[in-house]
């Protein structure tokens, strides 16, 4: 490890895969917060749809629990319900284990990082799902169970294409935010692409190599995402007026 | 990811597996040299590491890295996200109250750290209407707090950031252990900004007995750790593991 | 009311109050008589009000251009204003604060021109550079939303105006500005409870707000959850009173539907 002082590195070696360079570190980090993102966006869309079918054709009781859930979550910074969360989550499993007689689990911290995350969205992806089903003509189920469609096949051919068009640009918003929220793992000392953007600028003084390539990697994933929502929401539109003049 | 490629390396590289479940020995992933540090492709390196590592193969335990901040150790700990921290923790009578220590593996004086040329030292008159610069929920901070009640005392979550703001003249001076403080006092930033002032006056009851590995109140690894401190001690590897880092014994009296 | 109080709403009502009872009773709740602590989260309460606060209304005054600029600028403006749009809604504020604060407050004391000026106490501190990364953050995001909002703005009114010779300040003052703001309002409420989620964030650059408060008690006293809870519930209230000011303040203007 004889690595020259940082200020005599060029900033491609700092960035490569070399003995001297923190690619592999920022590599690792990205490959973290992807998982961490597509994980805690699937459990979250997961409990979007039972949510938002609870939500509308649930029980008294569900309504009010889902009620309770949606709104306390979406009150709260994420950053304090990853703390509760991140220790309450292990903490109550594991004190419920070793009662029962059990021995201690281990977690591991990208599993805990996507069920916490994964129950921050899947309070607003009830909401998005919700309003989107909400926004299907009521005329047109009424029509379908008139003809005596059965209800699984109205919801296949009837309710959830529509919702997946309206809910689309929501769902969109809900992905980017995960991509960023995953940063907020950072602060509990998860070596994500926020931290490890930290450790080696600090380590390195060269904050204006490191942070604008963190930066365009994030900018990398919400524009590919972007663009590949945009195609996604075409085909899901397709067949419909285009409203914009 | 990569804690799960450390920890495989770090199972590979005991590969005692006499005990079907690994020890989680918590690590804060913020630099903090010579004792711990991750490497620019994720493995750790540092005194500390030497030691636990000589530590788990004597305890003969199956130890994995688990990289923890430090602004949450304890709680992960008691929460049973770790089963022990290692992290240059200072034992001291309030930590004692939620958690239990091993036996010290070396103790080191605390100092103080200013901008070149400022002429500031370790006392409360001089420091006062300063700022001082900290890592949260340390020994040094509580020192701090304590010492210099006429000074802001600011606290940071890593201690790079403490340096940084040193470096930037946003604090007046850092208060941090002597050893890692000197080390980076020889680094490049460090040489060209910052000195030292000088150790602090020792207060035991802040400062603490030394650093020990934290292990949950009753918990029977106590003896294992403290045995294998004792031997590595004995048998001259902790003069070899601390010769390749410090030219003298930071095992303190 | 009636409608509200159903027999199984009672019932839960109840299971929260137990549950409730239950946290006071058998959590440590000792700290909270600590006066030291309480002088602590009054300052820290206020910091995190004054800078969603001061941010919101910082971040909507630039949103103003920004939005402008994209919807009906020349291009040479436009494209500045799209590329801030982009990269501030696309990267997480978190790194945008740390680059502001480590990165480019690393910049400064280097400066022999900026150490010496009047402005180095304040570049000393930390709060200008939150102040200024929040304020961005709520500039970028509703720079979007006003881009819409300058762009739904009916083009006969505009159409009109100019076949009237009206002046283009007058212009933009009289008929844009005014139902473009009126139309991005109702967002306002939902993007000040966000600005409120995002204020934690400042924590990690040493100032101290209600969420930095409750993390000093946790590791003062090493109690794990009760801080946190009681954390919780403030941002709760704290919301709450956002969304409720916001409804009334909406009652009060003067809206038209179509």
């Amino acid at each position: 490890m004889a690595c020259p002082p940082p200020s005599q590195i060029s900033a491609l070696e700092l960035l490569g895969f070399g003995e001297c360079g923190w690619g592999i570190s920022l590599v690792w980090g990205l490959g973290n917060s992807i998982v961490i993102a597509l994980g805690a966006y699937s459990l979250g869309f997961l409990i979007g749809i039972g949510g938002a079918f609870g939500k509308l054709y649930g029980g008294p009781i569900l309504k009010d629990l889902l009620a309770a859930y949606t709104t306390l979550v979406r009150a709260v910074p994420e950053l304090v319900l990853i703390l509760i969360l991140f220790y309450a989550f292990t903490g109550a499993l594991n004190e419920i284990l070793l009662s029962w007689g059990y021995d201690r689990i281990e977690i591991s911290p990208i599993v805990t990082g996507i069920v916490v995350l994964g129950l921050v969205q899947g309070a607003y992806q009830t909401e998005v799902i919700r309003g989107g089903i909400l926004a299907v003509p009521v005329g047109q189920l009424e029509a379908a169970r008139a003809m005596g469609m059965p209800s699984l096949t109205m919801a296949r051919r009837i309710t959830l294409p529509q919702m997946a068009a309206n809910a689309l640009p929501g769902l969109a918003n809900l992905w980017l935010n995960a991509t960023k929220d995953t940063a907020l793992l950072a602060v509990i000392g998860f070596s994500e692409l926020t931290r490890a953007t930290s450790s080696a600028s600090a380590s390195t003084k060269a904050f204006f190599v490191f942070y604008p390539a963190a930066m365009a990697l994030y900018l990398i994933i919400s524009l590919t995402s972007t663009l590949l929502i945009g195609r996604i929401e075409k085909w899901a539109r397709r067949g419909q007026r285009d409203v914009r003049t | 990811m990569k804690k799960i490629a450390l920890s495989l390396a770090a199972t590979l590289a005991f590969a005692t597996a006499a005990f079907a479940e690994p020890v989680k020995i918590g690590i804060d992933p913020a630099a903090y040299p010579p004792f711990t540090e991750l490497n620019a492709d994720g493995t750790w390196k540092g005194w500390e590491i030497d030691m636990v590592i000589e530590v788990c193969k004597r305890a003969e335990l199956e130890c994995e890295f688990v990289a923890t901040a430090w602004d949450g150790i304890i709680p992960a700990l008691t929460s049973g996200q770790i089963d022990v921290i290692m992290s240059s923790m200072s034992i001291t009578e309030e930590r004692m109250k939620v958690i239990d220590f091993s036996d010290k593996y070396y103790n080191t004086p605390t100092l103080m750290m200013v901008a070149k040329g400022s002429g500031l030292t370790p006392d409360p008159a001089a420091m006062s209407g300063k700022i001082i610069g900290v890592i949260v929920s340390t020994t040094q901070e509580a020192y701090s707090l304590a010492h210099f009640p006429d000074s802001e005392v600011k606290s940071y979550q890593t201690p790079d950031e403490t340096y940084q703001d040193l470096a930037a003249g946003r604090v007046d001076a850092v208060v941090s252990d002597s050893l890692v403080g000197n080390v980076w006092l020889a680094t490049e930033t460090g040489l060209a900004c910052c000195e030292s002032a000088g150790n602090v006056p020792n207060d035991s009851a802040i400062l603490g007995k030394g650093a020990g590995f934290g292990i949950r109140q009753g918990d029977p690894l106590k003896d294992k750790l403290n045995a294998a401190i004792a031997s590595i001690r004995a048998d001259g590897t902790y003069a070899t593991i601390t010769a390749k880092y410090f030219t003298f014994d930071i095992y303190g009296e | 009311m009636q409608a509200f109080l159903k027999p199984h709403r009672i019932v839960l009502f109840l299971i929260a109050l137990a549950l409730v009872v239950w946290c006071a009773t058998t959590m440590n709740w000792t700290w909270l008589a600590n006066p030291k602590y309480q002088a602590m989260a009054v300052e820290g309460l206020w910091r995190t009000i004054w800078l969603t606060v001061v941010t919101m209304v910082i971040g909507f005054l630039l949103a103003i251009p920004i939005g402008f600029a994209q919807a009906a600028g020349p291009a040479w403006l436009a494209w500045p204003a799209r590329a801030f749009c982009t990269v501030i809604r696309g990267t997480p504020l978190l790194l945008q604060i740390w680059l502001l604060y480590y990165g480019l407050g690393s910049l400064f004391p280097g400066n022999p021109w900026i150490r010496d000026s009047v402005l180095w106490p304040y570049l000393r501190e930390s709060w200008p550079y939150a102040l200024v990364a929040l304020s961005l953050s709520v500039a970028g995001y509703e720079g979007e939303v006003m881009r819409g909002a300058f762009k739904g703005v009916a083009h006969g009114q505009l159409e009109a105006a100019k076949a009237m010779g009206m002046p283009r300040f007058t212009m933009f003052r009289r008929i844009w500005l005014p139902q473009a703001v009126q139309s991005v309002l109702p967002t306002l409420g939902g993007e000040t409870v966000l600005q409120l989620k995002s204020t934690p964030l400042v924590s990690t650059i040493t100032i101290m707000e209600i969420y930095d408060v409750a993390g000093r008690v946790r590791r003062d006293t090493f109690i794990i959850y009760e801080p946190l809870i009681l954390l919780a519930v403030v941002y709760m209230i704290l919301t709450a009173l956002i969304v409720l000011m916001f409804r009334w303040f909406e009652r009060r203007l003067p809206t038209r539907t179509a």
